[in-house]
């Protein structure tokens, strides 16, 4: 048995929940993008099997879509920690039921 | 049988690197686990390096290699290996040798500091890179290794991090050698672009072989001296020479085993390993890539040992003479004497490291003291370290006869004698050997002889452990001259892979009556001149212009502070210039006009638009009270909402299809 | 592709993922998120896509982790601990896993994988400098944003 595009697709919602479990269970704010970048690179993999179980594997537009996503979430992972740390600085914690300013 | 040693080869830095990864795993407490960790690493390492090293004495000009895909990169493919010829092997049983003995040596120098454990798993690392770099068969794992030798190094030199100048002069070396390594890289780059491999030996279409040699055709002087860019950095070769000195703010079995047996002797190692490179399309030997490399040469070994004679720590004199050396050692691999030059690496590697190993006693029985001239007439107080020290002295120096390198000077001295293109070189050699015997005799007068001084008051020798290690280099460094001799040049025969003949005729050569007396020449004057020294240097009082010119290191590192650093502050400082008034203003002018357009909508707005809203607001404003209650402003209730959310959209998709 | 190949790196994967997401201690949950980017990069591998492989590894291995471990490391003074944790989450995780998976077992898709040539890095570079130059112009544009937000927002203040 060779794995199925199914296959692939239940890994990467499988990945995607984790991510998601991270991002909201875990209190801390580094937990949190490490959620979000595990749900961004559970996206990829979807990309990329989708290219090489579709019927015109010659046009790479999955891969790169993919490679395209993976710049973006090094853009992302990169200000996201940087305003880790500046909420750091600023407060004091990193704990983001401490961090309600968005109540109005 | 020895096919699969080679298939093998790769556990001789694995089994060290395995050792040094479990000390780092383990409590900063268990000192004598951790040191016994890697001891037996570099024993198990010794023993294979032996092991790998007896085939090659069966058929001369032995070599076998074991190559295999890294990884399939599209249509490329990436081939890594390792080779085990008699210069590998040569190097292997040196470095192994001389390590194990700095290792035991660094139980009694480091007793007492508090990171002990963390000390020998960068030991044991440092000895897997360097192992990983003499048995790669190809440019790319060499040079892998290379950059974690220079890694470790950047480790070692800064191990007492809490001093600045320990601190300072581990960055010094990391950068000064990766300005060399830049080259390297480029050269690498360079030679797969015109050679489509990085294997040295593959079967005859390796990089080093006919077939690659031929693809490389005319760029393979360029590519030569871009990988020399490489190896004068990390062997200490002018103008990058001058991170070597200050490294010497590591500890002390650190400078014996790094910057005077193992790593400095890379760079040379490496130029001995493509030298095929260099030499190709040779005219009488003579290339133009190998013109640079003994000049460069030349100038290192002079310029070092002109400022030898005027250091004052006992551990810069001999990060000086090391530099010297390594240029001795450039001059004759560049005029050809390849295995003359690899042999005198091999021996300074043992006596070098005797020497480092001896001013470590030294500073340890003086309690941390290394300035020279507060020493002195240590030679009844230390006498173990005492008479090894004279030997590894005289071994530098190449006093005739009974010690290693004497004989390996006198090949190099007949190699560069019977270079074509210039005499120069030679003369310059014999200057150079008078030199290095002045300043070891000056330095053993004023740390050995003479008058107690003020650090050598409560001097003591130094434990068995730190003496045992001492010895066995001193017995290395004069046994080690049997396979020397010209009577029966078993190593140099070895090295170039043809049969080596006893013959006790040949032991007495023209050269040795000119050595002999060139380097009695330097002792003599040595002696005379140094004889009565005080606290100031004789030469300070004779010739103070020319003491503060080299005591100062000829202000190489002023000129460079001038030039390459005050060229960088001024790029930035102009950049910053820019960015501050030039693109500050245009930016400031568009923001300008953003706010001209601003201020009239507002003005719209609040005459015009403002009215109307008024009223719809008052509704919207009780709507906000009831949401806003239902804000916590936890952006994780709010996310997992969004989940919610998303699910019910999709049971109600499902319920619809 | 193997199927034996396919449990061994989804098996690592997913562990390495729950790990990094439930482990109490940050460095830990950073150390255990490399080994699932790193099983994710070897289905890349799996897939024939070795070029996205590379990348994920050098992008998240390489710099991705890295800059978590420094964050983690730069906030770490005067912490309390970082162990809470919220049952919502799960629940609400469990429940969108099994909306998905019941989505995707009622999609027909074409299940039987092509044979295709190895795709080249040039042909990579190829369609990146042509079909996709303004995108890949944004996506320079969008770095180099960043990289300057990121150095705003974390340059301590002059006082």
């Amino acid at each position: 048995m060779t794995p199925t595009l199914t296959i692939f697709l239940i890994l990467s919602a499988a990945l995607f929940c984790i991510g998601l479990l991270a991002a909201l269970s875990r209190r801390h704010a580094i937990f949190i993008l490490i959620g979000i970048d595990l749900m961004l690179a559970a996206a990829n993999v979807n990309f990329v099997a989708f290219w090489r179980f579709s019927p015109e594997p010659a046009q790479p537009t999955g891969v790169i879509v993919a490679i395209f996503s993976i710049a973006i979430a090094a853009a992302e992972a990169a200000v996201g920690l940087a305003l880790v740390i500046a909420v750091y600085r600023h407060y004091r914690t990193t704990n983001v039921d401490k961090l309600n300013q968005l109540k109005g | 049988m020895s096919s699969w040693i080679v298939t093998y080869l790769w556990l001789i830095p694995a089994v060290p690197l395995a050792a040094s990864l479990v000390i780092l795993m383990l409590a900063n407490s268990r000192r004598t686990a951790s040191a016994a960790l890697a001891i037996f690493g570099q024993v198990v390492a010794l023993t294979m390096a032996v092991a790998a090293f007896l085939p090659t004495l069966q058929t001369p000009g032995y070599r076998a290699f074991h190559n295999f895909t890294w990884f399939t990169f599209g249509e490329q493919t990436l081939r890594i290996g390792w080779v085990i010829d008699p210069l590998a092997a040569a190097m292997l049983v040196m470095i192994t040798l001389v390590g194990l003995c700095i290792f035991v040596f660094s139980i009694g120098y480091m007793a007492k500091d508090k990171n002990f454990t963390r000390f020998f798993a960068y030991l044991s690392f440092f000895s897997a890179a360097m192992l990983g770099v003499v048995i790669a068969n190809s440019l790319l794992l060499l040079f892998v290794c290379w950059e974690l030798v220079g890694l470790a190094s950047y480790l070692l030199i800064g191990f007492w991090i809490h001093k600045p100048s320990a601190a300072a002069a581990a960055k010094k070396a990391f950068i000064t050698t990766r300005i060399g390594d830049i080259g390297f890289f480029l050269g690498i780059l360079w030679l797969y672009g015109r050679s489509g491999t990085l294997l040295f030996y593959d079967h005859g279409n390796g990089c080093l072989e006919n077939a690659g040699l031929l693809l490389v055709g005319a760029s393979a002087t360029f590519i030569a001296l871009l990988i020399f860019c490489g190896a004068a950095g990390k062997s200490g070769q002018f103008p990058l020479h001058v991170w070597l000195p200050d490294a010497m703010e590591g500890p002390t079995p650190v400078s014996a085993l790094i910057h005077a047996a193992t790593m400095v002797a890379a760079g040379v190692f490496l130029v001995a390993r493509v030298y095929p490179l260099f030499s190709l399309g040779a005219i009488d030997g003579v290339t133009p890539s190998l013109t640079v490399v003994v000049w460069i040469g030349v100038v290192t070994a002079l310029m070092a040992a002109l400022i030898a004679l005027a250091q004052a720590d006992i551990k810069r004199i001999l990060a000086y003479s090391t530099v010297s050396q390594l240029g001795l050692m450039m001059v004759s691999l560049g005029v050809g004497g390849v295995a003359a030059g690899i042999m005198h690496l091999l021996a300074h590697g043992f006596f070098k490291a005797l020497l480092f190993l001896g001013s470590g006693s030294v500073i340890h029985g003086c309690h941390e003291e290394q300035d020279i001239r507060n020493m002195g007439g240590l030679r009844r107080l230390m006498p173990v370290t005492f008479l090894t020290y004279a030997i590894g002295m005289m071994t530098l120096s190449g006093v005739p006869l009974f010690f290693s390198g004497a004989w390996t000077k006198e090949e190099i001295l007949h190699a560069t004698a019977h270079w074509p293109k210039s005499s120069v070189p030679y003369y310059l050699m014999l200057a150079g050997v008078v030199l290095t015997a002045l300043y070891m005799t000056r330095q053993m007068i004023y740390v050995f002889f003479g008058d107690k001084r003020a650090a050598s008051e409560h001097a003591h020798e130094s434990p068995r452990v730190m003496t045992m290690p001492l010895i066995v280099l001193a017995v290395c460094a004069i046994v080690f001259s049997i396979a020397l001799t010209p009577a029966w040049p078993w190593l140099h025969g070895y090295l170039s892979g043809e049969p080596a003949h006893f013959e006790i005729g040949q032991l007495i050569q023209p050269m040795l009556f000119l050595s002999l007396a060139l380097v009695a020449g330097g002792i003599g004057l040595g002696v005379l001149f140094y004889r009565k020294a005080g606290a100031t240097d004789p030469l300070a009082q004779a010739q103070p212009a020319i003491f503060r010119f080299l005591e100062n290191k000829m202000w190489l590192d002023e000129f460079y502070a001038r030039t390459v650093l005050a060229f960088a502050h001024f790029a930035a400082r102009f950049s910053d210039v820019m960015d501050r008034y030039f693109w500050d203003s245009l930016v400031r002018a568009l923001a300008g006009v953003g706010q001209l357009f601003g201020i009239l909508s507002s003005h719209f707005d609040e005459r015009g638009i403002n009215s109307g809203v008024d009223g719809a607001t008052t509704g919207a404003r009780g709507l906000g009270r009831f949401i806003a209650a239902r804000h916590s402003g936890q952006i994780q209730t709010y996310l997992r909402a969004a989940g919610v959310g998303a699910l019910a959209l999709l049971i109600l998709y499902a319920w619809l299809a | 592709m193997s199927a034996a190949a396919f449990i061994v790196i989804a098996i690592f994967t997913l562990a390495g993922a729950i790990a990094a997401a439930t482990m109490p201690r940050l460095i830990h949950a950073a150390l255990s998120l490399v080994l699932a980017f790193i099983g994710i990069a070897a289905f890349y591998f799996l897939l024939g896509a070795e070029f996205v492989g590379l990348v994920q590894i050098f992008v998240y291995v390489g710099a991705v982790a890295v800059l978590i471990v420094f964050t983690i490391l730069l906030t770490r003074r005067g912490q309390e601990d970082t162990r809470g944790f919220s049952w919502g989450g799960v629940v609400v995780a469990i429940a969108v896993f099994c909306g998905l998976v019941w989505a995707i077992l009622h999609t027909r898709v074409s299940d039987a994988a092509p044979q295709i040539d190895p795709l080249t890095v040039k042909r990579i570079g190829e369609v990146l400098m042509t079909n996709y130059v303004w995108p890949l112009q944004c996506v320079g544009l969008l770095l180099t944003a960043a990289l300057i937000g990121a150095l705003i927002l974390v340059a301590e203040e002059k006082r």
